[in-house]
């Protein structure tokens, strides 16, 4: 069992976890992920390490309720347990001093493209931060990341904070300004990786992403992750998880992204009317 | 093989002991087996055992002791199944094989100890793996499976890491702890057991016995921790250098899935065996919603592949509601390296078998979904390196089989974890790791065997390899406090 250190909403429905896990702090490097369950009959997904302490014996964690696993994981608060917690996982990006280096982010993909922005701004490169979201609500990490690069830029699509539209016309405004990025790494949905990914093809700008492939035991054994880079099929728990976005077929992935979606559903309909159930149990016993 | 003969219990005269029939396993209906996941086969009744026992003519040269792996006292414990010493004979069996209760049930018993014994040369052999599985079984319930500790050893003050815990890891372990070495078995896998709880399916295998052996094991001694994958947690340099261990095994099976790179095989539907089995078993898919792991319950399955692997996966879809679950082998039945019970069983069940065809192409509908299967017919030609005869695929067949699951079973190479973070360990061109016959590495202090040496293979092999790497390693730690002394 992995103790909850501390456990808080940073955003609507996006929570940050303080996790005990000393092992994994002492090893993982940027861009590594754990796979956790939550409880015995839990299914295993993959989240970020967003931060560590070696020193403390901590990992951080920040985590989205999407379906099921994501959504009772939001629910634990401090001093709670994980059932399993594994890693790190997958390759550590790869840094180096390539000059200017912009980190485009969108919704929790700014908690994983955080200490990969760090960890390019210690190798010595400038970095500029795009990060994207619906609204100003759905923001999060913009202090810490602030904290770490040379300049970052919003846009909502709303135009509640920053530039009103999307992360790529961030990117298209700062190379209008005469900006010469020469690394972008990308990490959120797909769609937005994918719109990165088609924007840098043609202005040559080598483009990484971080692929979010559906995953079981995360170490290479059962294939559930794959997908096409370059005409051939990876898997992204060890070959990843990030790949090159103009290579990557990102049709062929936000498929199979959906390869559950009813049954997901389902799991979820029943998680929720589980939780309902409990909501009201605990009001009428309030009431008595 | 020559030896003492053990002393006869059997009281049937040794002509008649040939005109009794091999008693057969009660077994579950297929109609009801092929919509649960409860086991298939029951287990020989007291009676049944002892009636099958006596069977066995006590040859003076027991071949059947040559066809097992692990050499198994055979002879010995049929004749204390005579005298009805049950727990005796589960204890005579566990002096040379740890896992019983899992042997009896999955070894390929027709290929190897049942396959020379002397009474098979006229007439159906010895049920040598029932009975294993029946006094396996008996110990388990009426002497928790262990046998008595008759004395506690001597702690060594050597340390030993195995990592994995498939049979491999389990055997070395089972056989270290009582050398006195202090033994920790690192698994990267919520639950302890490798193919064993993963793979292979609770119809086939119940989780329960191996839950029971790893808490065996856990009673003498050896730590269990899981979560914990080498290479990556932690490397073997620093589990030798700052952990302190002596000495480190590697069980790590043969854990990558072999694809056909055809066209189509990325589609929503198409699994490898490994996803398929352990999205079921060991995240028990078949429970879902009640568990939370979601899996594909399929109108019409075809699973490509002739291999326990393959039979394992069809048997499943089936009982996840398949209206038609089919092999699809390019071979012909013949070739089928499963074991004849498991094509049996499959069949009984309402398998069908598509032999000689082979799949070129999956087409999918416009969400990303398998909805068929392109197929080629196949004729058998010279034989291959294999020695078995090769298809060749016959011109024109092509044909189209609406499917809705498709699940690739064609075999698995050897995950690449620790050796890509272990360039000193070396590798032969598929991926395994070069061992000598006792297990030795070519990096100092570290043994390998089981699947990840020899390719994937059987349980008993690698456990028999677990036991040879022991063995070494006791010897090998051994000779380092002799020499430090
Ligand atoms: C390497 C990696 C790192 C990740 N890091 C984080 C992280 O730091 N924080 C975080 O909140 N999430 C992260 N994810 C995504 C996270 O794993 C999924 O959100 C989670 O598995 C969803 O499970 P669920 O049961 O809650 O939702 P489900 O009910 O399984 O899915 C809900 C919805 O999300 C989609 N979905 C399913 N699986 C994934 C997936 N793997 N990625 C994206 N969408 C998915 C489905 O299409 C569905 O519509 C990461 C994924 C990967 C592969
Ligand atoms: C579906 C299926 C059905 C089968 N049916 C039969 C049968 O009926 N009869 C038979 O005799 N054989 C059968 N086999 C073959 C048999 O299961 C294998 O030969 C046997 O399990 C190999 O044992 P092993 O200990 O070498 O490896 P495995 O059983 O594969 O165990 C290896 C373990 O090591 C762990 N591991 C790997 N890397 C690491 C790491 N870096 N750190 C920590 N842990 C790690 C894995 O998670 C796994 O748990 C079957 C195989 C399959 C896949
Ligand atoms: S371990 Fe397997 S081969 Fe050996 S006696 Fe038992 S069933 Fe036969
Ligand atoms: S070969 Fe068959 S008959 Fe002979 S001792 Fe072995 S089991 Fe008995
Ligand atoms: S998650 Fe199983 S191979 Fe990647």
């Amino acid at each position: 069992m992995y103790k909850i250190i501390s456990a808080d909403f940073i955003a609507p429905n996006v929570k940050s976890f303080i996790i005990e896990a000393p092992l994994i702090a002492k090893k993982r490097k940027a861009g590594q992920f754990i796979i956790l369950r939550v409880h015995d009959k839990g299914e295993r997904i993959p989240i970020t390490i967003a931060d560590s302490s070696a020193e403390e014996g901590w990992i951080n964690i920040i985590v989205q309720g999407l379906g099921k696993t994501s959504a009772h994981l939001n629910t634990l608060e401090a001093g709670e347990h994980l059932q399993d917690l594994v890693g790190p996982l997958g390759l550590p990006t790869h840094i180096e001093n390539w000059g200017t280096l912009v980190c485009i982010s969108g919704g929790v993909g700014t908690a994983e493209a955080l200490p990969i922005a760090a960890a390019g701004k210690a190798a010595g490169n400038r970095v500029i931060s795009i990060i994207g979201a619906r609204n100003q609500d759905l923001i999060i990490a913009e202090s810490q990341m602030a904290e770490v690069v040379d300049e970052v830029r919003i846009s909502t699509d709303d135009g509640s904070a920053g530039r009103k539209g999307l992360v790529t016309d961030v990117l298209q405004d700062l190379i209008n300004e005469g900006l010469k990025p020469d690394m972008i790494v990308a990490i959120g949905p797909l769609p937005m990786m994918a719109a990165v990914s088609n924007q840098t093809r043609d202005m040559e700008i080598p483009t990484m992403v971080s692929l979010n492939a559906i995953m079981v035991d995360g170490t290479g054994m059962c294939g559930a992750c794959r997908a096409t880079v370059g005409g051939k099929t990876v898997f992204v728990c060890v070959e990843g998880p990030e790949f090159d976005g103009h290579l990557v077929d990102f049709k062929e992935l936000g498929m199979r992204q959906k390869m559950y979606k009813k049954q997901e559903e389902e799991s979820h309909k029943c998680f929720l009317e589980k939780q309902m159930k409990k909501i009201k149990a605990e009001a009428m016993l309030e009431e008595v | 093989m020559i030896r003492e003969k053990p002393q006869s219990f059997n009281t049937v005269a040794l002509k008649e002991r040939l005109t009794i029939p091999r008693q057969s396993m009660p077994e579950q209906d297929p109609f009801i087996r092929s919509t649960n996941f409860f086991e298939v086969n029951l287990g020989l009744t007291p009676e049944q055992a002892v009636i099958e026992a006596q069977r066995c003519i006590e040859c003076k040269k027991p071949t059947c002791m040559d066809g097992c792996p692990v050499n198994i006292k055979i002879p010995d414990f049929i004749q204390l199944i005579c005298k009805k010493d049950f727990l005796g004979a589960a204890e005579k069996i566990m002096e040379d094989n740890s896992l019983p209760a899992v042997c009896g049930r999955v070894c390929p018993q027709e290929t190897q100890c049942e396959e020379v014994c002397l009474v098979g040369k006229r007439f159906e052999p010895v049920a040598i793996g029932r009975l294993e599985r029946f006094v396996a079984d008996y110990a388990m319930e009426n002497g928790n499976g262990s046998v008595k500790e008759t004395q506690i050893p001597q702690p060594s003050g050597q340390k030993v890491a195995i990592v994995g815990s498939g049979p491999a890891g389990l055997a070395v372990a089972s056989d270290l702890i009582k050398e006195g070495h202090e033994v920790t078995v690192f698994e990267a896998l919520h639950e302890f057991g490798g193919v064993l709880v993963y793979g292979i399916p609770e119809f086939r295998l119940p989780k329960t016995i191996l839950r029971q052996e790893v808490a065996n094991l856990e009673a003498k001694g050896v730590k269990f921790i899981k979560n914990f994958i080498v290479g990556r947690t932690m490397t073997i340099q620093e589990l030798m250098e700052e952990e302190g261990y002596d000495s480190v095994f590697l069980g790590l099976g043969a854990g990558l899935p072999r694809f056909m790179n055809i066209p189509g095989e990325n589609l929503n539907g198409v699994y490898s065996a490994n996803e398929f089995l352990t999205r079921s078993n060991l995240m028990r898919g078949y429970e879902f919603p009640e568990w939370d792991t979601p899996l594909y319950r399929a109108k019409h399955a075809i699973i490509v592949g002739g291999g326990n692997t393959a039979m394992d996966a069809v048997r499943t879809a089936k009982r996840l509601g398949a209206e038609k679950a089919s092999i699809v082998y390019r071979r012909s039945e013949e070739e089928m390296p499963a074991r004849n019970e498991e094509i049996h069983h499959a069949k009984e069940e309402g398998v069908e078998f598509l032999n000689l065809v082979n799949p070129i192409e999956f087409i999918g509908d416009d969400q990303g979904n398998v909805v068929a299967a392109k197929c080629l017919r196949m004729e058998l030609g010279e034989p291959d390196d294999s020695g078995r005869r090769r298809p060749i695929p016959m011109e024109g067949s092509e044909f189209i089989m609406v499917v809705d699951m498709v699940v690739i079973a064609v075999g698995n190479g050897s995950n690449p974890l620790i050796s890509q973070t272990n360039p000193e360990i070396e590798t032969n061109k598929w991926g395994n790791i070069v061992a000598d016959a006792d297990g030795r590495t070519s990096m100092d202090a570290v043994f390998a065997g089981g699947d990840i040496v020899s390719g994937g293979a059987t349980v008993i092999l690698a456990m028999g390899a677990g036991r040879k790497s022991a063995a070494a390693i006791n010897e090998y730690l051994k000779s380092k406090v002799g020499s430090s002394a």
